[in-house]
């Protein structure tokens, strides 16, 4: 972030204190800097003004000009005069000017916001109990904190459609919208996929897709966070489990290497949802609904249980124990991921390190990109990869080069991370050849054929960091406990480079951190405990000559990168 | 410092005993003719009075409908964490389908509960009431949690007369045939 000049500073003074904020600075963030909350609906930092919901109003006034002389009007102290504009204004679409005065908590203020509420709870159907959003529901909480305490509407309440399908992920429920139009905005400037709109006028405006379309694009379930009330609420999860039950655990989105930030909320072990979590530099506050659906990975049919070996179920121990014989019988190949941990990789590159290995090699995952936050590397930490050592060439989609080692019988073991080796183009002619060692959380042909399973975690059971297609390295953290047999892959890996090499590895990610950050290392200076939840972007010119794949999204373009890393 | 406290000597009448005796079983049989003041129990059970805090139960409305609309506060409120609710759907074909919501499963622990009568004053639908029911047995641990079925068959049906889900309906009705939208 570039820093602030101080000719761009205007000064503000809100509720009697003086605050320095960039020019252009609505007065809901000014506020914000001094700790105020305005409240607001419509309002939102990464979408365009629409100030529709007049819930933000607050009094605002300017520095007196003497009409005649044009002198600044003071008071009898000699401090400027302020002349307060006679209505209240909106403080999303107020922007600081120097001097510029504001009341967010006077009378008027507090009498304006109660008007306000009581207007938007006229048509509002109190059905916070059967509600998805209550908990986590603005008009819930500001009506609390700034309504009148009881209604005085006596007539009829509005009738608009329910339980409408909007899309394939999104039902609608346009009694309970307040036209706040965020939704709307989202679709048209964040999306780029301009199907919703409001039909009729007055008392009749209700929130519909225009016709033939509906709201079907990978972005779709954002609009349901930024939804203020329980208007447009998750399909999947809905009437899952009430908001404040749920345990929000901060994670990384595993999809792409752009490598959204997340909350994971669950309760008991089991999770319900997954939500964006706030980071400019990396997704703002949105997240591909792809991403949203991983969590049902956890629970799915073909997870490993146990571990086995021979196809005969043992103990974790066991398992790492015969790997680690299998490992030590030399001509082994090792195939790592691109959706491993760093810590992960480290450990990978310290087993290849220990053996005289035949190769190590990852498999490429792509696809087409959306130019929001679905990157063309379908792989979150291939840059990992490359910052570890594990590997110092982007990888191939293809184990072609594995194949033909295993098929001149240079290659008798091969130990995989996560990666199906029949998907990666291997034939199970060539896996009857190799005895496989298999660690990952999930079933596939090659755990089939595979002489020793070790069943390992998820990523929402694990911690651990991943790099982004920035080169930024995000930490993501242990939601929920993992099945009952199932084992730590970071702990497998660095049993297995213990048993190996004859020296105790690092195998807790903080004791494991401390050999990631030796130095001369790009992670010198960097531990997991003190990686702060916005990542820490490292240096990754080294690898500038390689040809990523990505194009621009987000908050990623090739071009200004390659400009920045060639300064 | 201890005090010696002098002992009356026995008169004669004290000494003969059977004055006493008479004494103590005239108030025996006495007792054996007036109205006991203990029941039978459990044969005999006693008059509960009004806002007793029994066994926490789920009732139906008059009209037969499930009350609950797993909101889950009684779950959140409930100190020993007795209350299981998951909740779940109403279906479209149901005559209730704009309720959308109540409890698929509804599990109350009754070794763990505590008889607070929290989840009854949370309770927005007033579907839960601790009623007259106070005596709780089983033989194993799962016995002791009462399920859905169960808590209907002891809850029953409260003489309520809101039907304020009828109201939403019957608007949403009126709004078809052109009233008011």
């Amino acid at each position: 972030m570039a820093e602030e000049k101080k000719d761009n500073l205007v000064t503000v003074n809100i509720d009697g204190v003086d605050v320095q904020v960039p020019k252009g600075t609505n007065m809901i963030e000014a506020a914000a800097k001094v700790g105020k909350e305005v409240p607001h609906y419509c309002y939102h930092p990464k979408l365009s003004i629409a100030g529709n919901c007049r819930m933000c109003l607050v009094e605002l006034g300017m520095p007196g000009r003497d009409r005649a002389t044009g002198e600044p009007m003071l008071n009898e102290d000699g401090s400027p005069k302020i002349m307060w504009m006679p209505g209240p204004a909106i403080g999303c679409g107020t922007n600081a000017a120097p001097g510029m005065h504001i009341k967010t908590n006077s009378e008027k203020v507090k009498e304006a916001r109660e008007g306000v509420t009581e207007f938007l709870l006229v048509n509002h159907p109190l059905d916070c109990p059967i509600c998805d959003q209550a908990g986590e529901c603005r008009l819930q909480e500001f009506s609390a904190s700034h309504g009148r305490g009881q209604g005085r509407f006596t007539e009829e309440k509005n009738v608009k459609p329910k339980r409408t399908r909007l899309g394939p992920r999104v039902t609608l429920d346009d009694e309970r919208c307040i036209l706040c139009s965020r939704c709307i905005r989202f679709s048209q400037e964040i999306a780029n996929d301009d199907v919703l709109g409001f039909t009729d006028r007055g008392s009749y405006s209700t929130l519909t897709c225009f016709p033939g379309k509906e709201l079907a694009n990978n972005y779709s379930l954002n609009t349901v966070d930024i939804c203020p009330v329980g208007a447009l609420t998750s399909t999947d999860f809905r009437f899952k489990m009430r908001v404040w039950f749920l345990k929000e655990t901060n994670s990384i989105d595993f999809e792409t290497s752009a490598g959204c930030n997340t909350k994971v909320s669950s309760r008991e072990g089991k999770i319900y949802r997954i939500t964006p979590r706030r980071n400019d530099a990396v997704n703002d506050t949105w997240m591909p609904d792809s991403g949203r659906e991983l969590y049902k990975k956890v629970e799915s049919e073909d997870r490993l249980q146990s571990s086995l070996i021979d196809g005969t179920e043992v103990s974790a121990q066991n398992a790492v124990v015969a790997a680690s014989e299998l490992l030590n019988g030399g001509n082994v190949a090792i195939v790592g991921s691109g959706k491993a941990t760093v810590e992960e990789q480290f450990a990978l590159k310290g087993i290849a390190d220990a053996i005289d290995h035949k190769g190590v090699y990852l498999v490429a995952r792509y696809g087409e990109g959306d130019g929001i936050l679905i990157t063309e590397d379908r792989n979150p930490n291939v840059r990992g990869a490359l910052l570890t050592g594990l590997i110092d060439a982007l990888p191939e989609e293809q184990l072609t080069d594995l194949g033909q080692k295993i098929d001149s019988g240079e290659v008798k073991t091969v130990l995989t991370t996560k990666e199906d080796l029949i998907a990666a183009g291997l034939t199970e002619a060539q896996l009857s050849k190799v005895s496989v060692v298999y660690i990952g959380a999930h079933a596939n042909p090659t755990t089939a054929k595979a002489k020793v399973v070790i069943a390992g975690l998820t990523q929402f059971e694990k911690s651990g960091t991943l790099v982004n297609v920035q080169f930024r390295i995000q930490k993501f953290n242990k939601a929920i406990p993992g099945p009952k047999g199932a084992i730590d892959d970071l702990l497998a890996l660095s049993t297995i480079q213990a048993n190996l090499s004859g020296e105790e590895a690092p195998s807790s990610i903080g004791s494991i951190w401390k050999s990631i950050a030796a130095e001369g290392s790009v992670f010198e200076g960097l531990s997991f405990a003190s990686l702060s939840d916005e990542g820490q972007l490292l240096d990754g010119s080294k690898f500038s000559e390689l040809p990523f794949k990505e194009g621009k999204s987000l908050k990623y373009d090739p071009q200004t990168e390659a400009v920045a890393t060639t300064e | 410092m201890g005090m010696i406290i002098k002992r009356k000597p026995l008169n004669i009448l004290e000494r003969l005993y059977v004055p006493e005796i008479v004494r103590g079983l005239s108030t025996t049989f006495g007792k054996i003719f007036e109205k006991p003041v203990t029941l039978e129990y459990p044969e005999q059970r006693p008059t509960i009075p009004e806002g007793y805090r029994g066994v926490p139960t789920l009732v139906k409305d008059p009209q037969g409908r499930e009350k609950c609309v797993s909101c889950q506060l009684c779950e959140f409120v409930c100190p020993p964490k007795a209350i299981r609710i998951q909740p779940g759907e109403i279906a479209d074909d149901s005559e209730y389908a704009h309720v959308e919501k109540g409890p698929k499963e509804f599990d109350i622990d009754m070794l763990r509960c505590i008889y607070c009568g929290m989840c009854q004053e949370v309770c927005p639908e007033e579907a839960i009431w601790l009623q007259n029911q106070f005596s709780m047995s089983g033989y194993t641990r799962k016995e002791m949690v009462n399920n859905k079925a169960k808590l209907y068959e002891l809850g029953g049906t409260l003489p309520d007369q809101h039907f304020k889900w009828n109201k939403k309906k019957e608007a949403a009705e009126n709004a078809a045939e052109g009233g008011h939208h």
